[in-house]
């Protein structure tokens, strides 16, 4: 039973990191129509900057600080250069500049960094464990992951309904020639929306450093998690990205946890570890394939 | 000369080129130019594979390394039982591994086939967006699947003992094996030339370009392009019985999703919805990546801008600028 919760905590641990990495995509998806593979590298990028700005003071705090704006710097600075004029393309253009950005991203990454992975440390003021329930102890540092997401999940809310960046974002959304005509330079509103989802890449980045390994390549394996995670809950809906974000999060955990012990309920225990292993990687692309027979749109089609 | 014209010449002295590659390498003692060759024309079958349904169809699969790398598990997993004598199922019927290329290479393709039908008939549900990031995810899926398969080597890979076997050829002789890809890539390029311009190919490119016409006048969508979808999957799988014939090797690698991104680049770079593009594509991207590997070991930080570039400014590929055919006559995809 605490072995369920514990699971169930990391479950939504994971879904919080992918739903700041689910965010940042659906946002551009939905309002630039822009498919970016390049997304995971802008997670990588924030945590090698937080990584050996960490190393180098000390403090893991002032590395995220540093991290979130100059990974936001890089996005903007990609946006303006590349990506800007693959809007108008159509999504297979936009898949292959991308993909040519990932391996731009990974081997300048390893010319300056090297090809070892760096590791990030918890910091020491958040290296403990919390009791969330009475003789269950959660670390600590987990715990404010799932805190921070759901502060971002929270800003992102308020900005798009109560600010008026938000607004006029929305308005960019459903008519781009009618905002830019009221005097809105929509060129800079799309750069500073790219800004801002390179900079929930770079959060979610930092803080999956000190969990997983700092190293090139970290940012495509969880891209493809969180292009699952998208298509569960439909492109360009970000309440759809919060949904899919802790449902993947969720299965993924609990069946790595939990699919090879029910298995050996009526396996051979051997036999029992293989199947379940591999049941339980496959199990989030199982959830998806259902989740489009029953709606091909995904949970929240964005309407019009 | 017109400039179709010069797309023809360049073909032909290609084709002349690849069927005296053996002795003339051979005679400049480049003997492992035949091996990069091989290499080559292998990547070429894949992508010539996909642009049935890239180009012609409008599909654009990003998960196309799922048929490549299921056919090379297919020859390796029957090649490894083979060796160790043991049986690959016991259950209902005893079946052992094989070393034959008649019965593991069309196997290979069966088993794409299957993979194929079942992926398409799940991904042609979708359109656009939604359909580049099932596939995708589905390859994934393989992909780690292959790596929990501890038996199999799991993320190490698989290395096998010999080549297959087929008749009185020895493919294990590097020339020989040249010889046998070619003409299978040679007799593809034949029969999509005869598929594309037959009334099911000519209705696959109306649905690519205008599906709900196509399903006005009557024709089953779903149908041809699932069609479509398996052939270009049972040929995928060939080509990955023939890298790991190549290579005597078969790992995770093979189905990654970095593979299917290279395997689009081919399609692109070549032209696509050409009937040749994707070989020169091949050709190029398999040479360029040699070349670059040379010269320096971060190669990639120069392929990856000059990809960027490519989908910027040379859309038509490498066959359309030889050949003049500008893209919206040639190929076009609403993704």
């Amino acid at each position: 039973m605490l072995l369920l919760f514990e699971q169930l905590l990391n479950g939504l641990q994971l879904g919080v990191m992918l739903f700041l990495l689910a965010a940042g995509l659906t946002l551009v998806l939905g309002i630039m129509n822009l498919v970016n593979l390049a997304h995971g590298s802008l997670y990588m990028v924030g945590a090698f900057i937080a990584a050996t700005v960490a190393r180098l003071s000390g403090s893991f705090l002032l590395g995220l600080i540093v991290a979130l704006p100059a990974t936001a710097l890089v996005g903007m600075l990609v946006e303006v250069i590349a990506l800007r004029r693959l809007y108008d393309r159509d999504h297979l253009d936009q898949v292959l500049a991308t993909f040519g950005l990932i391996l731009f991203f990974n081997e300048l990454t390893r010319i300056i960094w090297g090809p070892r992975a760096l590791f990030l440390d918890v910091p020491s003021w958040l290296s403990g464990t919390v009791e969330v329930i009475p003789g269950a102890p959660y670390p600590a540092y987990r715990l404010a992951i799932i805190v921070v997401g759901i502060g971002a999940a929270l800003f992102l809310y308020l900005l798009s309904t109560r600010s008026r960046l938000g607004m006029l974002i929305r308005a960019g959304a459903s008519n781009r020639e009618m905002v830019s005509a009221l005097g809105i330079n929509i060129r800079l509103l799309y750069t500073l929306v790219f800004g801002i989802g390179a900079m929930l890449a770079a959060l979610a980045g930092v803080m999956a450093g000190p969990i997983y390994a700092v190293e090139v390549g970290m940012g495509e394996g969880i891209l493809i998690l969180t292009f699952v995670v998208i298509v569960i809950g439909g492109i360009g809906s970000t309440r759809g990205a919060l949904v899919g974000a802790i449902l993947v999060g969720l299965v993924d955990t609990l069946g790595r946890a939990f699919l090879p012990t029910l298995f050996k309920l009526f396996m051979a225990p051997a036999m029992a570890d293989g199947v379940g292993a591999s049941l339980a990687s496959m199990a989030i692309y199982i959830l998806m394939a259902g989740v489009l027979i029953w709606r091909p749109q995904g949970l929240f089609p964005p309407h019009g | 000369m017109t400039r179709m014209g010069i797309g023809k010449g360049v073909l032909l002295g290609l084709l002349v080129l690849a069927l005296g590659l053996a002795p003339l390498a051979s005679a400049a003692g480049l003997d492992y130019f035949v091996g990069i060759a091989t290499r080559i024309l292998i990547f070429g079958l894949a992508a010539l594979s996909l642009n049935l349904i890239l180009g012609f169809g409008g599909m654009v699969s990003f998960g196309h390394a799922a048929f490549f790398g299921t056919g090379a598990y297919v020859v390796g997993i029957l090649s490894h039982h083979a060796t160790l004598g043991e049986p690959l199922i016991t259950w209902p019927v005893t079946i052992g591994g094989t070393e034959s290329a008649l019965i593991a290479w069309p196997l290979a393709m069966l088993v794409s086939a299957l993979l194929a039908l079942v992926i398409g008939l799940l991904s042609l549900r979708t359109s656009g967006l939604y359909f580049i990031m099932i596939t995708l995810a589905f390859a994934q899926m393989l992909y780690f699947f292959a790596v929990s398969l501890e038996a199999y080597g799991g993320d190490d890979g698989l290395s096998l003992w010999s080549r297959s076997s087929l008749g009185p050829l020895d493919l294990s002789d590097d020339t020989q094996f040249y010889y046998l890809v070619l003409a299978l890539v040679l007799l593809f390029l034949y029969l999509k030339h005869r598929l594309v311009n037959a009334r099911f190919g000519v209705a696959l490119q109306g649905m690519r370009d205008n599906e709900r016409r196509m399903a006005a006048i009557g024709f089953p969508i779903l149908r041809y392009k699932l069609a479509a979808f398996v052939i270009a999957g049972a040929v995928a799988g060939l080509a990955g019985a023939l890298i790991a014939n190549q290579t005597e090797f078969v790992s995770p690698a093979f189905l990654d999703w970095p593979r299917s991104g290279e395997f689009l680049v081919i399609v692109i770079l070549g032209g696509m919805g050409t009937l040749h593009g994707p070989l020169i594509g091949a050709l190029a991207f398999l040479l360029l990546e040699e070349f670059l590997s040379d010269w320096t070991e971060h190669w990639m930080i120069v392929l990856g801008p000059l990809l960027v570039l490519v989908v910027l400014f040379a859309r038509q590929g490498l066959w359309g600028l030889m050949a003049g055919t500008n893209r919206d006559e040639g190929a076009g995809t609403r993704a």
